[in-house]
């Protein structure tokens, strides 16, 4: 070899430095996965193996109802915040540059950039207005807030694959008499699909984890798991918890390799 | 314009830009295409062949001019309604269809029943010689398939015109020279006006029944491939198809006379004064001593090219020009670099120029 390019891998003490940031980034993981099988009352003290949590767990009637509505709103959200996003990303490639254009960038990842803190608290205030004003109770503040924070998320990958396309595509169906929607169903829609469903499934677990802005913006009775699972950090502490964190995290390994295979596929 | 023009464009001219810093890439073009021809569209790049071809295809409308298809105003219709279809230069295949799904995609738009879509796409794959590879994604295809495939999907609607976007640039020598055939074999078989675009002269000249010549935004000449050849109008045109040599002469309308007191019959309808005139360097014969009624000139190098040898020979009024001669087998006939010569003309080999 006539030239030595600098590689990363060859710098000493690689090796050990790669195996030791996976252990701080999974063995918390993992204890949290283990201990769900604890058998003992306690979260730290191993007391023998025994699936008594996942079956406790199974049977609160307080987490299968926050399960059932953390699923609702990351659905609605999803589904909502990829729609405002697949829009807002053709609108935002399908033109000649124009002015503003960064500023319309910024405000469309805006979530990503102010503190969730600020967001949740300025929404508070909001929905707490309109619901004086309207009298309006429901879940559907919740679904608003999420829809909103996640378009960022479902919008970053659609433009991506927006960017990446070929517009003679587009052109060619046009040549070939596909109307302007015609063109869109069966080429730009088709061509996008990865996109869309890495957008959807990111604004999904996104909205399922949200703890800040679902806190706030929350009325009585309207527990999310994640705001559960917080609620009974001020009580006793069981590792029924963990078997909860596991389900999520369960569930999370399955979407995520669920998109995997449908995005290799279609590729 | 005639029942047999396909196409027509009238005064057509597209600007880019506004105010002084607009470019005109197509300035004021008018041109008729006649049905079931195959048309060439030749000029360097920015010459505005593209830009004119794009506006019979529809994804650009004229700033000012008309458009005509079959006599009737497509000016301002969109591509989607035009009975025109193009094979892009990048082939545009749609990447998430198959190949029997891209070549059906017209038909399936407009609507046409599935069992003739299905009889279509069948025909169209035999017509290309595709019939193996129909369920295979266009990503698998070789360059050449991919183009089979790009000219199938357009021809299957059976459109009025193929418009075809230097549909052959991105393939090589050889692949080039087969497809060369193919294009020609498949115009003259579904009879379909065929709008080729290309800055290939070769190309330009094997393929086709016309051509016209573009260079910045105008049209220069239109005419067959030997009227393009042997009777250019003007230097544009003389120069950018095959070699040539210009020399200055004065002409007194049946006569030209070059510098060296040269003389050679003037083609018809030439004006009296100063000209200029083209000579093809395969019309200039070389003498190994000037003899009375040649021009001398000293040869400056000499180019084996196999088939041929180059002459590049200096005049007396110092004008330079190239002569191309067969070569003689034995090789004892070449001349020499540094050694005088005399210089005559095919009779009726010269074109008077109009610029």
């Amino acid at each position: 070899m006539a030239t030595k390019t600098f590689s990363v891998a060859k710098l000493p003490g690689f090796t050990t430095t790669a195996i030791l940031v996976f252990i701080i980034l999974y063995l918390p993981i993992l204890t949290l996965v283990a201990y769900s099988f604890n058998a003992s009352q306690s979260v730290a003290i191993w007391g023998g193996f025994s699936l008594d949590w996942y079956v406790k767990a199974w049977n609160n009637d307080a987490v299968k109802d926050a399960t059932v509505r953390s699923l609702l709103i990351a659905v609605c959200a999803a589904v909502i915040s990829t729609a405002v996003a697949t829009m807002a990303a053709l609108g935002t490639t399908r033109r000649k540059a124009f002015k503003g254009q960064t500023f319309i960038y910024v405000m469309i990842n805006q979530p990503l950039m102010v503190p969730e803190i600020v967001t949740a608290v300025s929404l508070l205030i909001l929905f707490g207005m309109v619901k004086q004003a309207t009298g309006i109770q429901g879940i559907g503040y919740v679904i608003f807030a999420h829809s909103a924070f996640c378009i960022p998320f479902a919008y970053l990958p659609i433009r991506a694959r927006l960017e990446g396309m070929d517009l003679t595509l587009e052109t060619a169906a046009a040549d070939l008499y596909a109307t302007p929607w015609q063109t869109f169903r069966h080429v730009t829609l088709p061509i996008l699909l990865p996109g869309v469903i890495a957008g959807a499934m990111l604004a999904f677990v996104i909205s399922l984890d949200d703890v800040v802005i679902t806190e706030f913006t929350k009325s009585g009775g309207q527990d999310t798991l994640p705001t559960y699972m917080l609620g009974q950090m001020r009580r006793q502490l069981t590792p029924e918890i963990n078997a909860i964190s596991s389900m999520l995290l369960a569930l999370t390994v399955v979407l995520l390799t669920a998109f995997f295979l449908l995005t290799r596929k279609n590729d | 314009m005639t029942k047999d023009t396909a196409v027509e464009a009238r005064n057509a001219v597209k600007a880019f830009g506004q105010g002084d810093t607009a470019v005109r890439a197509l300035d004021d073009v008018s041109i008729e295409i006649r049905k079931g021809e195959f048309f060439t569209l030749l000029g360097p790049s920015g010459c505005g062949k593209t830009t004119l071809l794009r506006l019979i295809a529809g994804f650009e409308m004229p700033t000012s001019g008309t458009i005509l298809l079959d006599g009737q105003d497509i000016t301002y219709l969109p591509p989607n309604k035009r009975p025109v279809n193009t094979v892009f230069q990048s082939y545009a295949l749609f990447p998430h269809l198959t190949v029997a799904q891209n070549i059906g995609f017209g038909l399936e738009m407009q609507g046409r029943p599935r069992a003739e879509v299905k009889a279509t796409v069948d025909r169209m794959l035999a017509l290309v010689k595709l019939e193996a590879l129909a369920s295979r994604k266009t990503s698998q295809l070789s360059g050449g398939q991919q183009q089979r495939v790009a000219l199938a999907r357009a021809l299957a609607p059976s459109p009025k015109v193929l418009l075809l976007d230097e549909p052959l640039s991105a393939l090589d020598l050889k692949l080039r020279r087969e497809m060369q055939g193919e294009l020609k074999r498949l115009q003259t078989e579904t009879g379909i006006t065929f709008i080729f675009v290309t800055h290939d002269q070769e190309e330009a000249l094997t393929m086709s029944d016309r051509i016209g010549v573009m260079s910045a935004g105008k049209l220069q000449q239109v005419g067959t491939p030997r009227e393009i050849y042997t009777r250019p109008l003007n230097r544009f045109v003389a120069s950018f198809i095959g070699e040539t040599n210009f020399m200055p002469a004065t002409s007194n309308g049946s006569t030209l006379t070059l510098a060296g007191g040269y003389k050679m019959p003037a083609p018809p309808a030439t004006k009296s004064g100063a000209v200029t005139v083209t000579v093809r360097p395969e019309q200039v014969k070389l003498t190994h001593t000037p003899e009375p009624g040649s021009l001398p000139a000293t040869v400056r190098g000499v180019v084996y090219m196999g088939t041929d040898m180059n002459y590049q020979l200096h005049l007396a009024d110092g004008t330079e020009i190239e002569a191309c001669v067969v070569s003689d087998v034995t090789g004892e006939a070449a001349l020499q670099a540094g050694q005088t010569v005399g210089v005559t003309f095919t009779p009726g080999a010269a074109q008077v120029l109009e610029d």
